[in-house]
């Protein structure tokens, strides 16, 4: 288990235990993937047990859901350039470009939470049917994984300023990095088979 | 707070569960007692609690799963007492359901997996030639979170009440609706805590084989219980956050008012078996797979040949992870499937079959034309074959839909799954005990009183669950507590009834040669005392923390047998000696364990805002650990070169044998 550094990989790859750390973040996105893939299967059994409750027509905003999907979708494009900046070993811009995704991020999340709360005011609660059960925990779900994301990539760009650009650090932003991806692709996911899916009926 | 009734907190009333409290009070005590009389606090601190050493982590696996083991006998023992006679009154109905019930979670849970993952920390980083697995600390929170779940599930019965609806806790009767107690929050929220370790144990072994193996280990050298331990975990990345979804549902269900399960509202109860099922299949194999590898290495040890069919060992092993996925269904046949759906399923059960099959010639061929030597482990392997294929027969009886309404919910079940996993999975576990312990404890345990343990405990399992096959096509239903006289059940069920206190004798047999082997073995034995294949055996017995002075290199299958054969990499010189680098201790997994349980605690009494500050500590746990930025240490030259003279010969190589 010596250090076995290879200089001529970027910064993250570089010794054996960030590129172990690396494939098991891997891994573990395997693992969120069949634990979305569960909740959407949930959801495609119950999506049309409305139970005399609320249909989709009734309650989707689909406004502020197109912007919630561009929030999400440009942060997906910022954490790309942090990144980019990132290999460039420029931290200034790695940190600032961070700093916009999370920005973004939370945009994002404060709008799903109006919109949650919206829809409960509407009488749309996760007690009303079937269908809403699983339409908000599946939403839960992500908006959970977000916030989530949002708090850890606080504690690691914490880290980023205390110690600079090491690559303990970059093996850390980049996994956040693969992380946000993977939440911005599940959300395509939701807008398509929830919400455009729902509208459609 | 809640509607949890404080007159009803602690279970009384009772008996047996009195006496429970009573030696569960008695036992800590004792312990705690021993622990400051004796002055080892800080010894279990430093050495245990806080280890990050896959072996150590291990060997608490194991000692967590023979207790359990030992809970979930009780509970066995207590059926096999209350059915020995018809219309018996030892257990009422409701403490039937709730032993059945406890029974089936911990043997599969709490005892069968944690088991051979301990054996898979002990072995694997060792077969492989490394030095610990990828991610030790993540290790250590992996055992502590599975410790806290199981803890959290046994305290059940003496505190609120335990789950009673099956360890596969089907709605509508699991829901609030029907149970209303918590009972049931048990089962969902001990199972999550637990699973999570169970996840990431897989992630970290997955790394590790893929990641950590030494020079010249391909993939195709790896011995065979690495294979096993590798699909394995693969099975658990992909089946474990389904059960995950499942129970978090469960608890929304129970805990938040939704209709994902319920009956009314829209919600399918057909959706939680679906989903347990998915999980549940593929976790007959999660345990049966790294068992079978189990049993290979004892195999071809123990017959001095080298593991026949290995490559179709290999296919076969992962064509019944694939395989798995995809026959939930055959557990509810009667549910109304219709038949287009239940043949399918019915095809793909059978097929399993084959790669099963496929498995036992390549073990019976590897011994064909072996020296076999009759040790306990190779006993265990034997009496394996025939018995695992009677369980194997019946579940080609059971997969077929349309003759599975006869054996449906009766005792042939219970027998045949019996049949599957005391076999395929116990038999296994105590082979490998037999065979790893001395690597393990650097002594052996007694070879007669194996003998004993294994003989009692065979005849006890076949006098026991026999009877039940035939009580099962006669019409006896499973999870019934009683019978009438008239049922002309009585004569079969007290058959069973004797061989559970023949295999419960068995049992103490084997804790029995535990406490004899620990007091008494011989001390002075070879670091390969059965003169084995692969590289677990190429260093100390017991194993140095460090593993592996130097790394070995491996130049076909069975290394360690060819390095013997070839007398080559088996000498260590001073001067090849180098520090080597080793992770540090960390007290945060086990105050991980303590939070997690505090958190689930409060969570199963549906005490909100505590169960909220509470888990507050969670976040805090991984800050800190975020923040952690300790590399280790390292092991300084001279000390590695003293642990190394201590049991290498003169001429610097481990013992060997080959003949
Ligand atoms: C050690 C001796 C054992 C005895 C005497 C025993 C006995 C029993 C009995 C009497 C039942 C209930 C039958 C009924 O439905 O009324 C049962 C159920 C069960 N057993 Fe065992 N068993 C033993 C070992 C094991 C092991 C090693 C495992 C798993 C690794 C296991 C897994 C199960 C499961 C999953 C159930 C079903 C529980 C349910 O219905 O929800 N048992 N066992
Ligand atoms: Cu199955």
């Amino acid at each position: 288990m010596s250090a076995n550094v290879n200089t001529s990989l970027p910064l993250e790859y570089q010794t054996h235990q960030s590129r172990m750390n690396i494939l098991g973040f891997w891994i573990f996105l395997g693992a969120e993937i069949v634990l979305f893939a569960t909740l959407f299967a949930v959801y495609a059994v119950l999506y049309q047990n409305y139970a005399g409750g609320p249909t989709h027509q009734d309650i989707i905003m689909i406004k502020e859901v197109m912007i919630q999907t561009l929030l999400l979708l440009t942060s997906s494009f910022t954490c790309g350039l942090a990144i980019y900046e990132m290999r460039r070993n420029n931290v200034k811009g790695l940190i600032s470009w961070l700093v916009i995704t999370l920005l973004l991020g939370a945009g994002f999340l404060f709008m799903e939470i109006n919109e949650f709360i919206h829809y409960i005011h509407e009488g749309a609660t996760m007690q009303t049917s079937a269908f809403l059960s699983s339409f908000f925990v599946l939403l839960g779900t992500h908006g959970a994984h977000v916030t989530l994301g949002i708090g850890w990539a606080i504690i690691v760009i914490i880290q980023l300023i205390k110690r600079g650009l090491t690559p303990v650090t970059a093996r850390k932003i980049f996994i956040i990095g693969l992380y946000w991806h993977f939440l911005d692709v599940v959300w395509i996911f939701i807008f398509t088979f929830v919400y455009l899916k729902g509208m459609v009926g | 707070m809640g509607n949890i009734k404080w007159d009803e907190f602690f279970i009384t009333g009772d008996p047996l569960i009195l006496g429970a409290q009573v030696s569960i009070a008695l036992t800590m005590l004792g312990v705690l007692f021993g622990l400051t009389y004796l002055k080892k606090w800080k010894w279990i601190w430093r050495e245990w609690i806080t280890t990050v050493d896959h072996k150590r982590i291990g060997i608490m696996y194991i000692i967590a799963a023979i207790l359990m083991f030992f809970r979930g006998g009780i509970d066995g023992l207590l059926m096999k007492a209350q059915t020995s006679r018809p219309e018996m009154g030892l257990l009422s109905s409701q403490h039937y359901n709730e032993i059945f019930t406890t029974h089936g979670v911990i043997m599969i849970l709490f005892m069968a997996m944690p088991f051979l993952i301990g054996l898979m920390n002990v072995v694997i980083p060792l077969q492989i030639g490394a030095r610990d697995v990828a991610f030790p600390q993540l290790n250590a929170l992996s055992f502590w979170l599975f410790f806290s779940g199981a803890m959290l599930f046994n305290i059940s019965f003496v505190i609120g009440g335990s789950p009673d609806a099956g360890w596969t806790s089907y709605f509508p009767l699991a829901g609030k609706e029907f149970s209303p107690s918590i009972a049931n929050n048990y089962y969902a929220i001990a199972l999550q805590i637990a699973g999570i370790g169970t996840l990431m144990t897989g992630i970290n072994f997955i790394v590790t084989i893929l990641k950590m193996r030494t020079k010249g280990m391909t993939l195709m050298r790896m011995p065979m219980f690495t294979w096993t331990a590798l699909v394995t975990s693969g099975i658990i990345v992909a089946a474990f956050p389904i059960f995950t979804v499942a129970l978090a549902l469960m608890k929304f269900d129970r805990l938040f008012g939704t209709h994902f399960f319920t009956v009314s509202s829209g919600g399918s109860d057909m959706l939680w078996a679906n989903l347990f099922w998915l999980w549940g299949h593929p976790e007959v194999y999660i345990v049966a797979l790294p068992a079978f590898g189990i049993f290979s290495e004892v195999i071809a040890t123990f017959s001095r040949k080298q593991l026949f069919g290995y490559k179709s060992m290999v296919y076969a092993t992962v064509g019944i992870a694939l395989l798995s996925m995809v026959v939930w269904v055959h557990h509810f046949y009667t549910m109304g499937s219709g038949p287009g759906v239940n043949s399918f399923f019915s095809l793909t059960t059978m097929l399993i079959a084959v790669p099963t099959g496929i498995k036992i010639f390549n073990w019976l061929f590897t011994m064909r034309k072996g020296r076999i030597k009759l040790s306990s482990a190779m006993l265990w392997a034997l009496a394996f074959i025939p018995t695992f294929t009677i369980g194997g027969v019946t579940g080609v009886m059971l997969a077929m839909g349309a003759a599975d309404f006869q054996y449906h919910n009766t005792l042939f079940l219970v027998a045949h799954f019996h049949y599957v996993l005391i076999p395929g999975v116990v038999f296994a576990v105590f082979a490998g005990l037999y065979y790893w312990w001395p690597k393990m404890f650097g002594h052996m345990l007694n070879e007669r009183l194996g003998k004993w343990h294994f003989w009692l405990f065979n005849i006890g399992f076949n006098v026991t669950f026999m009877p039940m096959f035939f009580l099962g096509l006669n019409g006896a239903v499973r999870r019934s507590y009683t019978y009438s006289a008239e049922s002309g059940f009585a004569p079969l069920f007290l058959l069973s009834a004797i061989g559970s206190v023949i295999l419960a004798a068995g049992f103490a047999v084997f804790c029995y040669n535990i406490y004899w082997s620990i007091r008494y073995a011989d001390r002075n034995i070879s670091s390969d005392p059965w003169d084995a294949r692969t590289l677990e055996w190429a260093t100390a017995s017991p194993v140095q923390h460090y593993n592996f002075a130097k790394l070995p290199e491996v130049k076909s299958f069975d290394a360690f047998w060819q390095m013997k054969k070839n007398n080559e990499g088996l000498t260590l010189k001073d001067s090849e000696i180098e520090e080597i680098h080793m992770p540090s201790n960390s007290g945060q997994p086990f105050m991980m364990c303590v939070i997690f349980g505090v958190v689930g605690f409060f969570l199963v009494f549906e005490w909100f805002i505590p169960a909220a500050i509470a888990s507050v500590g969670i976040i805090v746990g991984l800050i800190y650990r975020s923040f952690d930025y300790n590399d280790g240490y390292h092991i300084p030259v001279e000390e590695i070169s003293k642990t190394e003279s201590t049991w290498r010969n003169e001429k610097g190589e481990v013992h060997k044998h080959v003949g």
